[in-house]
């Protein structure tokens, strides 16, 4: 009862700001995912052609696959605010339904990251080979990283449901592992422009 | 008579924002216009575009999605300005640093 108590008080709880304390700090958070990313995009981009031997990225990239893979995270980001509406409505069954649509969406991109990695390798562009394909493989590992992170809070929440302890009071908590979702997604917009179009377009 | 108990309390604005979140219509709506964007990335890249305007445009489109889904699916059009603040403030540092590293390489290259 006394749990019962605080999450009652805990949901409504008057802060300073007028505003939730976890929001914020998730808010706060993901600015300093922002300087994590930066400095991982920057180091790719400062790198990006110098001098060093062997294959770099932009000889192995396979456009069309890498395309596919962001249709598929910007398809996950769309499910994401579809489990969060859904919980907000109360409607549990959508909520576990959105939420396993948007975990299994995250293992195909992760899984097509793994897969364009292992060829990457094959065809001669290890995480040694020269400084770019360090600064690339740091980038897009720290990316699916984060993703696989993401997996792993959905599917949490999707358990938390499914034992009746995800109720519409708590929509928040979904709110906010969505925030990190989308998050993901914008540095991969991100990533998918920088480290991959714009590179391989001019080189051709 | 004790006036000061019968007045409602000021309502705060960030609480008022942070209430009207988009319903599924929309945020499919906003996901068709994210795919469209994305596959007219994906077309510039085999079409036949001079540099310059190449990078400008994916630049631009770049911009356009990361806002979609910023303003819409993180609600930061609807929500409270100090979350956008916070995560402005991050993006402004994070750019702060590129440069910072860009004029420290070029410096180091002479």
């Amino acid at each position: 009862m006394a749990q019962a108590v605080h999450e009652a008080h805990g949901a409504d709880h008057e802060t300073s700001t007028g505003l939730p304390n976890v929001k914020l700090g998730m808010w706060l958070f993901l600015a300093s995912e922002c300087l994590l990313f930066g400095a991982l995009i920057s180091t790719y981009v400062l790198y990006r052609g110098s001098i060093g031997e062997g294959v770099h990225p932009i000889d192995v990239f396979d456009i069309a696959y890498t395309s596919i893979s962001s249709f598929v995270l910007l398809a996950s980001s769309l499910t994401m605010v579809l489990a969060l509406s859904a919980i907000q409505r109360g409607d549990q069954v959508r909520l576990r339904l959105w939420l396993m649509t948007t975990a299994m969406l995250g293992m195909v991109f992760v899984g097509g990251q793994v897969y364009e990695f292992t060829s990457f390798i094959r065809e001669g562009m290890t995480i040694k080979t020269n400084v770019t394909s360090g600064a690339f493989y740091t980038l897009t590992g720290f990316h699916g990283a984060h993703v696989t992170v993401g997996i792993l809070m959905l599917l949490s929440l999707v358990v938390l449901s499914g034992l009746g302890r995800l109720g519409q009071e708590r929509s928040q908590v979904v709110e906010l592992v969505g925030l990190y979702w989308h998050f993901v997604d914008i540095v991969w917009i991100v990533i998918f422009t920088v480290v991959y179009l714009i590179p391989a377009g001019t080189a051709r | 008579m004790d006036v000061e108990t019968n007045q409602e309390p000021p309502e705060r604005p960030a609480v008022a924002r942070a209430e009207r979140h988009p319903g599924p219509k929309e945020y499919i709506r906003i996901a068709i216009i994210l795919g469209a964007v994305t596959a007219m990335e994906v077309a510039i890249y085999y079409a036949d575009v001079p540099h310059p305007l190449f990078i400008a445009t994916l630049i631009f489109f770049s911009f356009v999605k990361f806002s979609l889904v910023v303003l819409w699916f993180m609600h930061l059009k609807f929500d409270s300005r100090t979350y956008a603040r916070f995560f402005v403030m991050g993006l402004a540092l994070a750019a702060t640093l590129y440069f910072v590293v860009l004029i420290s390489f070029r410096a180091f290259q002479g």
